[in-house]
């Protein structure tokens, strides 16, 4: 069983959904990327989506943007991202999930990365801009490793193709909250339950919900019928405000522990 | 047998639908709503009198004279672009996407730009049809440009401006997308170059394609014959596209592509994706781009905003790979030599998009017979570039 399975099963079990915070690695720097990453694993994260700076992050909001422009003019490169799963590793078992652009993947070779990937412990990989259509070409070798691709699905995604991506899907299905980039507005908990709790039993893995969700309340809220949540902006934020401040990681870490008491207590 | 792109958007190795979950199914719907308007008569119909009664084609094939005594070599013919409803060939797709859109229900189109020009076509075709129009403009192009910015906002469009990035085409495109991924429910994106994911490379293809099938008609006429070559300029490669489809299957016709070399390849400040980048994704189809070896999207340069962008249509890249086409590049005082020769010997002023064709052409037919003939896409008029080839004149206006 891998470890992305292993956790999702273990949480199941214990009634909570996971908390999955999101953070781009290099912002602002790698070094201080490995500490995030320990205090995220610290304060409660059960898995952890790291995203793969890109110059081109179509599919981002304003905040996630400036991260990537921070970690990329401070030196950020994927083999880089790679070193920080690494180092890590050395100390946790926490799931991780790389997550970005095509590209920077492609660039390096899918065959390189899935390789150097699954030995610096990476579990999942999830490329925005990579629909089921393309991704025949990176699969096999991304299966030779052991590393999951994941699926997104979204408001848009009519039923029929729904419920095929859902049956083939890995690691576990990321539900796109809304129409919309990263960041851009709030979760509407209320008009998505009905099509996440529709998905979850056409779903070979578990359902992950992501975009906007900002606050303790809101994951709450969608803890209520998903299997985890991502929350990716609002925490970039804390990133980027506290980015030069020794209050870093304590500013991190006390979000963290809110948003991981707000998965616990309100799950089924 | 020249056919592409296959079933699922491919050129090749290249092509294809790279684009977030949110905007696959308009993706789908698109390619379904285009399959079924070309296999209705009544579509295209509507198409071909717009073209004709309102972009005035077709477009004259202009036997160059002056230009042909001058360089002593092929006679050079100059497909007028310049001469459409709104002074380039953008019109011609903008035209085809727009009726698509109202077949489909759709009442709101955007479009990025780089030189306006595209924006402009669009803003036109919008207000034509009563359509809400916005436009995507990285900021540094709205100072290069800013006649085309005002007329957009004449045509009732709202102007985006956009800064992240190099505030140029390819940051235009980024924020394009991500008001799309925001309103696709009732929002049509009309892409102005043959990129983008499929089927947009087949679409602005096949409604450019009017260039050269007239101009192949047009030279028949003209010469009894082919010509040697079809030159055209490649930002995107859109006219470049429109020209080349309808000569492929000439083999003997040579199909010249005329990147922009900027400061020179060499220097690195160029958008030459073909002569000098690598195979990439980047805004929804694998192509050739300028990257650096990590993968991320080196800044382009071009004196010329409509060329200015980091990659190619898939097409091209397919061209290239296959040995179909052939991809030169011209630099940023090669084009301003162009832009001079037209303007001074024939009365012309061209866009600095298409000096760049006019001054491979300059190179070109010295080096080929008087019995041999060339033709050029003039894709748009040079009214508003004024401003910057002043400042490299160093004039002051």
């Amino acid at each position: 069983m891998g470890r992305i399975e292993e956790r999702f099963a273990h949480l199941l079990q214990q009634g909570e959904a996971a908390l999955i915070p999101f953070i781009t690695a290099g912002d602002p720097d790698l070094g201080t990327t490995v500490k995030i990453l320990h205090e995220l694993v610290e304060a409660g994260a059960d898995l952890i989506e790291l995203g793969i700076p890109f110059s081109d992050p179509m599919a981002d909001g304003p905040t996630i943007q400036a991260a990537s422009e921070r970690a990329l003019a401070n030196g950020a490169t994927l083999a880089g991202v790679l070193d920080c799963v690494r180092q890590l590793r050395e100390h946790s078992n926490v799931p991780v999930v790389l997550m970005g652009y095509y590209n920077p993947v492609l660039h390096y070779g899918a065959a390189q990365f899935s390789h150097d990937a699954a030995a610096a412990g990476v579990d999942g990989l999830l490329l925005v801009d990579l629909p089921p259509e393309e991704a025949g070409e990176i699969q096999e070798d991304l299966r030779r490793s052991g590393i999951a691709l994941i699926t997104l699905l979204a408001p848009t995604t009519p039923r029929e193709r729904a419920t095929k991506l859902a049956a083939v899907g890995e690691g576990y299905l990321y539900y796109v909250s809304m129409t919309g980039v990263t960041g851009a507005k709030q979760v509407d908990a209320a008009g998505i339950v009905d099509e996440v709790e529709a998905l979850r039993p056409l779903a070979a893995v578990p359902v992950a919900v992501g975009f906007g969700i900002t606050t303790p309340a809101d994951a709450a809220a969608v803890a209520d019928f998903a299997d985890g949540v991502v929350v990716g902006s609002a925490l970039v934020k804390i990133i980027a405000e506290y980015a030069d401040s020794p209050e870093l990681l304590d500013q991190v870490g006390g979000f963290i522990r809110k948003l991981k008491e707000a998965t616990r207590r309100s799950s089924q | 047998m020249y056919d592409y792109p296959d079933s699922k958007g491919h050129f090749g190795a290249f092509g294809g639908r790279y684009v977030a979950e949110t905007l696959m199914p308009a993706l789908l719907e698109l390619e379904t709503a285009y399959k079924e308007a070309l296999a209705d008569p009544s579509f295209m119909q509507q198409v071909d009198y717009y073209l004709k009664h309102y972009v005035g084609r077709p477009s004259p094939l202009y036997f160059a004279e002056r230009i042909t005594a001058e360089l002593g070599g092929a006679k050079i013919y100059l497909k007028r672009e310049d001469l459409n409803h709104t002074g380039a060939h953008k019109v011609n797709n903008t035209v085809g996407q727009i009726l698509l859109a109202k077949r489909m229900g759709k009442k709101k189109v955007i479009a990025e730009t780089g030189a306006g020009q595209h924006g402009v076509a669009t803003a036109t075709v919008a207000a034509l049809f009563g359509l809400e129009c916005e436009i995507f403009m990285g900021t540094e192009d709205i100072r290069r440009q800013s006649l085309n910015v005002f007329r957009m906002k004449l045509l009732g469009a709202k102007v985006h401006g956009v800064t992240s990035g190099t505030a140029t085409l390819k940051d235009a495109m980024n924020d394009a997308l991500r008001h799309w991924v925001t309103h696709v429910r009732d929002t049509f994106y009309v892409i102005g170059t043959v990129a983008g994911p499929h089927p947009y490379p087949q679409l602005v293809r096949d409604f450019q394609a009017v260039i050269g099938r007239e101009c192949r008609e047009q030279i028949l006429a003209a010469e009894g014959c082919l010509p040697t070559a079809a030159v055209a300029c490649i930002g995107g490669g859109s006219n470049a596209m429109g020209l080349f489809y309808p000569f492929v299957n000439d083999e003997a016709v040579r199909l010249i592509g005329v990147e922009a070399a900027g400061f020179g390849v060499e220097s690195g400040k160029h958008a030459a994706s073909i002569s000098a980048g690598s195979v990439g994704v980047l805004h929804g189809n694998k192509t050739y781009l300028l990257q650096d070896a990590d993968g991320q999207i080196e800044h382009a340069h071009s004196i010329s905003a409509g060329l200015d962008y980091p990659g190619v249509g898939p097409e091209h890249a397919l061209l290239h790979d296959i040995g179909r086409a052939e991809y030169v590049s011209i630099t940023d005082d090669e084009a301003l030599e162009g832009f001079r020769m037209l303007t001074e010997l024939e009365g012309i002023i061209p866009a600095l998009e298409s000096s760049h064709a006019i001054a491979q052409v300059k190179k070109l037919a010295p080096t080929l017979s008087q019995e041999e003939s060339l033709v050029v896409c003039l894709s748009g008029r040079g009214d508003k570039d004024i401003h910057t080839v002043a400042e490299a004149m160093g004039v002051k206006l």
